[in-house]
């Protein structure tokens, strides 16, 4: 086992001394660049570097400084993107061997805010193939291991984007999070994530796994950082129809709030059978903390929980079966060499392009949509996805945020769960249900059990409310200080 | 929810999704769909009568989103840089294999 771990510096802090003029925001890039170039090879979080791009980028927020400009939000702040976000001209594989060499033509959304906000792209960070995991061990370009021991995962499917965290190879990162996705990885790796309310960030140029569930959402290596990244990537865009038109809040001042008179809601049903007891004993010291700095701690009780997953299930791998189904060998990535008719051709280049688990859920989502099983599985799924929804309407009209343990262990051995399907789908028990219901949160470290692994905290807050789930999370970050 | 997928419903579905399975794949494939398919089977417990399907959650927010941008025409993509992702192109359209066997 080896650890990798450090601390990132803060926005503040680097910006202070950009501004300054005791750094710049090349040098920085270059000692980001080193420290990849030193440790990627052990744990495998970045799959391209984008050096022009961002070394150009850099470049111009130095000019800015030197005249004495005014510095953008974000200025010199080096990040990297999970390789689910397009990049004009990055590669950009989703993790997998059918977008191999692709090549996209545009920025996604989240990615031209962060430039406009003076933020330094480093490059592309590995994941589960389109997404699709718990552990990262599903990428086609191998699996990133945890920076606080090598011997375990990271967690997914954004494992890259919570390692570069961890391992301070990127000041922050993106992630998408479709049922756990950034939660999840934050909480096996010991940073910040943050899955904001569905509709909050666009969507354009993100490679789709489920769309009524796919977010954007930021890891950073403290609750202020990511809240200041959430400001720079949040708010309508015309590009994406879905994006909301809500008002975005100075998310950081948000943070900064005190917590006493919230009312906070722990829900039983997450602290039931199956849950780790060092988990559980850290998530109970963060619940003291923050009855310490004045929150009313009450009793909810969400019963359809264990429903959750199941439910999530069809419907994530019904709409990844129709999203996935634009990889046909046709316009761009992996085509099968030799195919004698269209159809073979598709099926060839599906099959070998495609890995295993995700054919698993192309296969699930097929059957939960066909003729004669629609009813049974995906309308059953869309009906009990309602009720889990009104279940956290009425539980946030009683309280201000819910707070749960992240996932129910540490970070698991690489390998222990990839033979077992349904064991890596429990992984994200605690997750899906804010998935389902749309609502956002803030996972937020929370201790380390005896073999000092990292416990995460779930906030979780009513639809648009990630002001709340930041002050919260500050609130329990604040108590470790 | 009750019927068990049998191998030729693994064939079937492969084919639909336009995926090739080998023989060991379809194997392992029917053994992991039924472990799911009874699993999620659970939601059986639950009566949902009368309950309308939630397709995705903007109905659930508070604020509507900005709705549809204006029908207008705008810049696409050049036609150049988008053939040149393709695997096979005459410079004008995609080019795929024939769509029959004869």
């Amino acid at each position: 086992m080896e650890n990798y771990v450090e601390k990132p510096r803060t926005f503040a802090s680097l910006r202070a001394e950009i501004e300054a003029g005791t750094t710049t925001a090349s040098s920085l890039a270059a000692t980001y660049y080193d420290r990849i170039e030193l440790i990627n090879s052990r744990l495998n979080v970045f799959l391209s570097l984008s050096k022009d791009r961002a070394l150009a980028q850099a470049e111009r927020v130095d000019a800015l400084a030197a005249k004495g400009d005014p510095l953008p939000p974000l200025a010199g702040i080096p990040v990297g993107i999970k390789d689910v976000l397009v990049m004009q001209g990055a590669p950009a594989t989703a993790g997998s061997k059918i977008l191999e060499g692709y090549k996209p033509l545009y920025d996604a959304t989240v990615v031209s805010r962060l430039e406009a906000a003076g933020a330094v792209l480093l490059g592309k960070l590995n994941c589960d193939e389109f997404a699709m995991g718990s552990s990262n061990e599903n990428s086609a370009y191998g699996p990133v291991r945890n920076p606080v021991d090598t011997e375990r995962v990271p967690g997914g499917s954004s494992g890259g984007s919570a390692a570069a965290v961890a391992a301070n190879m990127a000041v922050a990162t993106l992630g998408s999070d479709t049922g756990g996705s950034i939660r999840q990885p934050a909480s096996f790796c010991g940073v910040v994530g943050v899955l904001p309310t569905w509709s909050r960030v666009s969507r354009y140029g993100l490679i789709a796994f489920a769309s009524s569930l796919d977010r954007i959402g930021p890891f950073a290596g403290n609750v202020r950082d990511a809240a200041s990244m959430l400001g720079v990537i949040a708010g309508y865009d015309p590009k994406d129809a879905t994006s909301s038109s809500a008002p975005v809040l100075d998310f950081a001042a948000e943070s900064d709030k005190p917590v006493n008179g919230l009312r906070i809601g722990i829900p039983k049903e997450y602290f039931a059978e199956g849950l780790d007891p060092e988990v559980r004993t850290a998530i109970e010291a963060g619940i003291k903390s923050l009855e310490a700095a004045g929150c009313t701690i009450k009793p909810v009780s969400l019963p359809l929980t264990k429903y959750a997953i199941p439910t999530y299930y069809l419907v994530a791998t019904a709409e990844a079966s129709a999203n996935l189904a634009r990889f046909d060998g046709v316009r761009y990535g992996y085509r099968s060499p030799a195919s004698d008719t269209l159809s073979a051709m598709y099926s060839h280049s599906r099959d070998e392009g495609f890995g295993a688990e995700v054919k698993r859920r192309i296969l699930l989502g097929t059957y939960a949509l066909s003729a004669g099983y629609y009813d049974a599985y995906y309308g059953k799924a869309q009906q009990v996805r309602r009720l889990l929804a009104e279940e956290f309407l009425r539980a946030f009209a009683d309280v201000d945020a819910i707070v749960t343990p992240t996932a129910p262990t540490p970070a698991f051995k690489l390998g222990e769960k990839t033979g077992d399907p349904l064991a890596m789908y429990l992984a994200d028990i605690y997750t899906v249900t804010a998935s389902l219901a749309g609502i956002c949160g803030v996972t937020v470290p929370c201790g380390l059990t005896c073999a000092g692994l990292p416990v995460g905290m779930q906030v979780l807050a009513a639809h648009l409310h990630e002001g709340t789930a930041f002050r919260v999370a500050r609130a329990v970050e604040a108590a470790q200080e | 929810m009750t019927s068990k997928v049998t191998r030729e419903q693994v064939a079937r579905v492969a084919e639909l999704a336009h995926l090739e399975l080998t023989a060991d794949e379809t194997g392992a494939m029917l053994h992991d769909l039924n472990a799911i398919l009874d699993y999620v089977a659970e939601l059986n417990e639950l009566d949902t009568t009368g309950v309308a399907p939630l397709a995705q959650v903007t109905e659930l927010l508070e604020l509507a989103g900005g709705g549809l941008r204006g029908d207008a025409v705008q810049a696409s993509l050049d036609r150049s840089k988008v053939l040149a992702e393709a695997p096979e192109t005459n410079g004008v359209f995609f080019k795929v294999p024939k769509v029959m066997d004869r």
